[in-house]
């Protein structure tokens, strides 16, 4: 459905998307995942021909970018980050001015908007000005300025920032009730998120992709990990390492901080047995004193992190 | 081109909304009304010809206001990105948004016809240059709208937008007022890019094909302009 090969984009001389490629097939939830001013709307601002590309190309179903951009808006709906919409218009005027340009005849505005308003649950602001709502409402309003023209292609940046938790989970409940027939690319900072509407990832650092596949393949490459944090007394990170790396599973053993002798570290472990039992029975039969013993299980939060810091 | 239609009539009602457009237009009808009346009686003659004579300089520090906010708004909230992304081309927002700025001059310029009403109960009025004049006008606020709507794609600050404005509708008015500074060579050359030159003319009624295709042409260069810096930027 959406063919993106190389796009790069450069400000002046900073690079703020680097040759990425994807491809997104019909009915799929992309999250754009990234930390700030990693390149995240800039992507978004290219596919949806805003900004033009430095180099690169968009294609969407079988239209180009630099040729058929009217007919690629045509097929989209865009709500930018923080949905700037007009602030002096009455929501009903400015969901009405947005039916007249997408072309909608007068009887399928009417009901478009009437559904629109169902959907986003908007009815009891319709006749207050966009300036005087609040955030979760002025985001509502953005939504159903996006699906206004029942887009294939829906492209929304950061849907969610700047709301309440309460507020976040609304928005989240219109995405997924609207996502059965659409293609919808998002972008978020927040992990959770992104696991809980998307069903593919790609996470996205300094411009490049970094990692890009389905959430259920990315979250089992997590499960296969786990971390456990251990304190001890009277000893030293080597002989922790000499003791307990032997063990079978155990990565990577690595010194976290250590303060008044106390040494806490945390030890990588990869296999699908719990290693806490082994681990304990190591440290018995020493004379170390344990003070702390916990599993960390490795979650796409780690992940993230990973990746988006190795790059640093 | 359905767009252009929807997108005029958002920026001309929303003209009303705001004080801004009431406060514009008591701002003009106050200074010409009293420029125009102080010397009225003095002169004792039943005509407009000192109102059209003031007008060019009156408009070239009001109209830039209009057109002030109709881009520069736009891209320091934001809307700009969620206009652009809806199936519109640079031409429909631009071509809506001067039709826009043209007819709030124009809606400026109504209440003022009052003026030749009243003065033709004092005397006998010659309706050709009243009519050449108002015709003169609206195209010089077109033309004037057109160049504020340049001066707004520049900046995303409505103040210097409005500064920038104003003072190439200075210099397009008062250039022919000061020829004497300049060689004869370039004389004639800067007469015909001179707006007050071509309104003069087209007020006392005489409606030459030139100076109407100068204030078109005016209107077209602003729009153009205001393209090409859009294409630049975005």
């Amino acid at each position: 459905m959406i063919n993106v090969q190389s796009l790069t984009k450069y400000y002046e001389d900073f690079c703020a998307v680097d040759q990425i490629n994807l491809k997104i097939k019909k009915g799929e939830i992309l999250g754009l995942l990234g930390p700030n001013g990693a390149g995240k709307t800039t992507t978004l601002r290219m596919l949806t021909g805003f900004l033009k590309p430095t180099s690169g190309d968009i294609h969407v179903k079988d239209f180009t970018i630099e040729e058929n951009s009217l007919e690629i808006k045509k097929l989209m709906g865009y709500l930018p980050e923080s949905a700037p919409l007009y602030h002096e218009m009455l929501v009903y005027d400015y969901l009405t001015y947005i039916a007249n340009i997408r072309e909608l005849d007068t009887d399928q505005k009417n009901k478009r908007i009437n559904d629109l308003v169902d959907l986003c649950g908007i009815r009891e602001v319709m006749h207050r000005p966009i300036g005087e709502l609040s955030k979760g409402y002025n985001q509502r309003v953005g939504l159903a300025h996006a699906m206004m023209n029942d887009p294939e292609i829906l492209v929304l940046d950061e849907p969610t920032s700047g709301l309440d938790p309460n507020q976040r989970v609304e928005i989240r409940e219109i995405i997924r009730r609207i996502s059965k027939k659409k293609t919808i690319i998002l972008s978020t900072h927040i992990l959770s998120e992104a696991e809980a509407t998307c069903n593919r990832i790609a996470i996205i650092n300094k411009g490049k992709i970094i990692a890009d596949d389905k959430t259920e393949s990315l979250k089992k490459a997590a499960s296969g990990e786990y971390f456990i944090h251990i304190s001890l007394k009277n000893t030293s990170l080597q002989k922790i390492k000499d003791k307990l790396g032997s063990i079978s599973g155990i990565v990577k053993i690595e010194k976290e901080n250590s303060t008044n002798k106390i040494i806490h570290s945390k030890i990588t472990c990869r296999t699908d047995q719990d290693l806490r039992e082994d681990i304990y029975r190591e440290i018995k039969k020493t004379d170390w004193t344990l003070l702390e013993l916990y599993r960390e299980a490795k979650t796409l939060e780690n992940i993230f992190r990973e990746l988006t810091k190795e790059n640093e | 081109m359905r767009q252009v239609k929807y997108i005029f009539i958002r920026e001309f009602s929303e003209y009303f909304i705001s004080p801004i457009a009431y406060i514009v237009i008591s701002i003009f009808l106050l200074i010409t009304g009293w420029f125009f009346f102080s010397s009225f009686f003095l002169s004792n003659q039943a005509a407009l010809r000192a109102f059209f004579l003031l007008l060019p300089i009156t408009f070239s520090f009001v109209v830039p206001a209009i057109p002030m906010r109709l881009l520069s708004e736009e891209i320091n909230i934001g809307t700009y990105e969620t206009l652009l992304t809806l199936p519109v081309t640079f031409r429909d927002v631009l071509l809506g948004k001067f039709l826009a700025a043209t007819a709030f001059t124009t809606a400026m310029l109504v209440p003022t016809l009052a003026y030749p009403i009243f003065i033709s109960f004092l005397g006998d009025i010659d309706w050709g240059p009243v009519i050449g004049g108002y015709i003169g006008a609206i195209l010089l606020g077109a033309a004037f709208s057109s160049i504020g709507l340049f001066a707004s794609s520049l900046t995303r600050n409505q103040i210097i937008a409005f500064i920038i404005g104003m003072v190439i509708c200075f210099f397009l008015t008062l250039i022919d007022k000061m020829l004497f500074f300049f060689p004869s060579s370039i004389v004639g050359f800067l007469q015909y890019i001179a707006a007050g030159y071509h309104f003069e003319n087209i007020s006392k009624g005489i409606i030459d094909s030139r100076d109407i295709i100068y204030f078109l042409s005016l209107s077209f260069l602003g729009l153009y302009g205001s393209h090409l810096i859009l294409q630049e930027k975005y």
